[in-house]
């Protein structure tokens, strides 16, 4: 019970902090002081006091996306095991309910994009199911050689699998998976070199240009939403970079807490060393991370 | 038989009577065979006469440094369009068309390139109605998988509004076409009559970034005028304001592109040491800008020794700083593939469509006010021109950045040999009935001054051309056949003004 609190605890409130760690890293790079960690969190109320402006050309689905969005992923965050602590709720084969229910939200996404009937937006959602079509076997191919290992299609024993003696037996293949899934994360939650979160320029955007036209509270929903997919695709990548268990459940919470703000500055410093890919280099580069997902299940397998 | 034209150079001016006036036909011409003949358009505008429109144009020919000025006089309702043969000079000839209500006759996209009431018409006939603001076909591409998308008038950004209309298929631009005017202030029509500090001040606006470059060249119109030589001193000052102006823009150009590629570290350094650079205009004159630095017959405010040394050491600082963060750039190879091969400009097409400027320099045509008709200091001290090969947003931004490098040595030279004397000397009566042509390479390119003075004296006609007017239609080229997601990257690279063409 104590561990399901922490865990709604952690998934509620802390997904925006990661955002505010990005931005501090990115500051530290271009010698600037930089937004304060928890502003994030400001910009969320200041939209969430904010009135809604509605198109009269959209019907519901515009209203209902940010919504729907919000909610798979919100369900999705009670699939994932948070460091060493089982999930609120598992069962066999939810990691196919937690990969879909992404899709679900990428859905409705797309749909409230396209119904505003802007070129922009219709550009932006055609991109960004291009490109989640590549993201998306990648990330199978990482959960199918995880349940190779383990032997289960549940997310959280197939993760609490993997311990330092799984890594000293395998670990060429989890650096392959790793490498793989970080793309991943950076490629579903529109960090540089595929998108970049902090552009105003329409033209260039994937995922900001399709939400142009939503404010206020409804806002809020998508970047909070956001903020939570980075969360929870992060805690993936954590829960198997860091295959420590201290013993002390308390302990273990604070490495997880930890793993994830590590997790942030890595990805502050990769925005801050490298440019944005070209547009149509961005399939090349999720090839690459699908391929090197499937290596690693071909080094399990054989 | 009169000779096709007269000649004079950058900073002459010749007498109304001694320009040939010739018939249409002739006109057309005579036109066509100097600009096969080597040949650049840099002017090209209309002007009303008693007994119909008068057509002028200026032309420049680099290796001798000299201007060659003809005209025509339009009496009947249309002139002879050029742009199929010569298409430097469509933009011309629409501005010719809408301002004296003429039809370009052959013209092959006559559209209005303002919103504008019409500066005169034939006699007899009443001038043309404005088209309504934004109203207009634009060219479609027909095709089921063909989609448009609009851009503008009001961006995202904080710019100036002008409109972009995208042909596409799928992420391919198939073509772009740029529509401008929003930003029409009547500069040319305020320009007409006594020159004074109201007309000074006017000319410093016409593109607020490029103050010095227009500045100077309204300046040498009026000294042109006058036939007054500023001294040596002045003229060694305005070179410096000049390439300070020069080193905000492009340091400012280089931060904006590499924040448009995602790469933040040069983008931050890159803001922050344009406000450095601008902060020594003013420890000039006292305005970021240089407003207000040059007048004519000279610059209102001296530079001291004290002032130059300061001067000398910050520019010692700004160049280690500066290149620094350029460095960052080249050592990038994410940002070297982002900028590679994106939005290329050929040397032919820059040829035709005439740029000028960085932008012209980029695509290797070895242009440059500086030196091709030196004016100024620079008839005194040589700056180097640099150009590329590729014509791509890397060349665009590798020329930016080593003529970066010539201006800071160009400076720290004029601030170790400062003549002496005056900063100012007295400006005479202005002369009648003559024309007056400046060039300034500002640092988006040639900034183009003509003025056309009455029989007493006041400007009958001001003629102001934009660098940004030339190279528009560069950017619509680069964007061809390119993919959408790069048209900010490649606006960025050209960085052309809206309120330098809309005037």
């Amino acid at each position: 019970m104590i561990d399901t609190i922490f865990h709604m605890a952690l998934v509620l409130a802390m997904p925006p902090l990661l955002l505010g760690v990005i931005g501090k890293t990115k500051a530290a790079f271009a010698g600037r002081v930089g937004a304060p960690f928890l502003q994030p969190y400001y910009d969320m109320g200041r939209l969430m006091q904010k009135g809604i402006v509605l198109s009269d050309s959209t019907t519901w689905i515009f209203r209902a996306g940010p919504v729907v969005t919000l909610a798979a992923t919100l369900f999705a965050s009670l699939l994932v095991p948070l460091g060493r602590h089982a999930a609120p709720i598992s069962f066999e084969g939810d990691m196919i309910l937690f990969a879909y229910l992404f899709a679900l939200g990428r859905f409705f996404t797309t749909t409230a994009a396209l119904d505003t009937a802007s070129s922009f937006e219709g550009m932006g959602a055609a991109r960004e199911v291009t490109f989640s079509c590549l993201a998306e076997p990648t990330l199978f191919f990482a959960l199918i050689t995880l349940t190779r290992l383990s032997g289960t299609m549940s997310l959280t024993p197939m993760l609490q699998h993997v311990t330092l003696s799984v890594w000293l037996a395998t670990g060429a293949a989890l650096i392959l998976l790793l490498a793989g899934l970080f793309v991943v994360v950076l490629a579903e939650n529109c960090r540089i070199p595929f998108d970049d979160p902090n552009t105003h320029l329409e033209l260039t955007m994937i995922h900001e240009v399709m939400v142009l036209d939503h404010s206020g509270p409804y806002f809020c929903c998508i970047l909070y939403g956001a903020a939570l997919k980075l969360y929870l695709l992060g805690a993936l990548f954590v829960n198997i970079a860091l295959p420590f268990s201290s013993g002390n459940g308390y302990l273990d919470w604070g490495i997880f807490a930890c793993g994830m703000l590590g997790l942030a500055v890595a990805i502050g410093v990769v925005e801050s060393v490298m440019a944005r890919l070209r547009l149509i280099r961005v399939p090349q580069l999720l090839v690459a991370a699908l391929i090197l997902t499937a290596f690693s299940l071909v080094l399990v397998v054989r | 038989m009169t000779p096709s034209m007269v000649f004079t150079q950058n900073g002459g001016t010749l007498s109304l009577r001694e320009i040939p006036q010739h018939a249409p036909d002739r006109f057309a011409q005579a036109l066509l065979s100097a600009l096969s003949g080597g040949w650049r358009v840099v002017s090209y505008f209309g002007v009303q006469a008693e007994d119909g429109v008068r057509l002028y144009c200026l032309l420049s020919f680099k290796s001798h440094a000299t201007i060659g000025v003809m005209s025509t006089l339009v009496t009947g309702k249309s002139f002879y369009s050029l742009t199929d043969e010569a298409p430097q000079l469509h933009l011309f000839e629409r501005e010719i068309a809408e301002q004296f209500s003429l039809d370009p006759e052959g013209h092959p996209w006559p559209k209005p390139v303002r919103f504008a009431p019409a500066l005169g018409s034939l006699p007899g006939s009443a001038p043309h109605r404005p088209p309504t603001i934004g109203i207009m076909d634009f060219y479609r591409v027909e095709g089921d998988e063909v989609h448009e998308v609009a851009v503008g008038p009001v961006h995202a950004g904080i710019i100036e509004p002008g409109h972009f209309r995208f042909q596409c298929f799928g992420e391919e631009v198939m073509h772009l076409e740029v529509s401008l005017g929003y930003q029409h202030r009547g500069v040319e029509r305020m320009m007409q009559g006594r020159p004074g500090e109201r007309m000074r001040k006017l000319a410093e606006t016409m593109a607020g970034d490029t103050t010095i470059g227009h500045g100077t060249a309204y300046a040498m119109i009026v000294e042109a005028l006058a036939s007054t030589a500023p001294p040596a001193r002045a003229q060694a000052v305005r070179g410096i304001a000049l390439e300070l102006e020069r080193l905000a823009n492009h340091t400012g150009d280089l931060g904006a592109i590499s924040g448009d590629v995602g790469y933040l570290p040069t983008a931050s350094f890159c803001g922050r040491i344009r406000g450095d650079f601008l902060n020594m205009t003013a420890g000039i004159c006292g305005s970021r800008f240089g407003r207000d630095l040059v007048v004519p017959g000279g610059v209102a405010f001296d530079l001291s020794a004290d002032g130059a040394r300061q001067l000398a050491d910050r520019i010692r600082t700004a160049r280690d700083e500066v290149t620094n963060a350029i460095d960052l750039l080249w050592d990038t190879p994410s940002v070297l593939a982002r900028l590679e091969g994106t939005g290329v400009v050929s040397e032919q097409t820059a040829l035709e469509l005439g740029l000028v400027g960085p932008a012209a320099r980029a695509s290797g045509l070895n242009r440059d006010i500086r030196r091709d008709h030196p004016f100024g200091i620079y008839s005194m001290s040589q700056i180097p021109v640099e150009t590329g090969k590729s014509g791509d947003v890397y060349a665009r931004t590798m020329v930016r950045w080593l003529e970066m490098e010539k201006s800071l040595d160009f400076i720290e030279e004029q601030l170790a040999q400062l003549p002496g004397g005056a900063t100012r000397r007295a400006v005479g009566e202005v002369s009648a009935e003559c024309l007056a042509v400046a060039l300034t390479e500002g640092w988006r390119g040639e900034v183009c001054h003509v003025a056309l003075t009455d029989a007493r004296g006041a400007f009958s006609r001001y003629k102001v051309t934009d660098p940004s007017f030339h190279n528009w239609s560069g950017l619509a080229m680069a964007l061809r056949g390119g993919q959408i997601s790069d048209f900010p990257l490649c606006n960025k690279s050209f960085n052309l003004s809206y309120c330098g063409v809309d005037l």
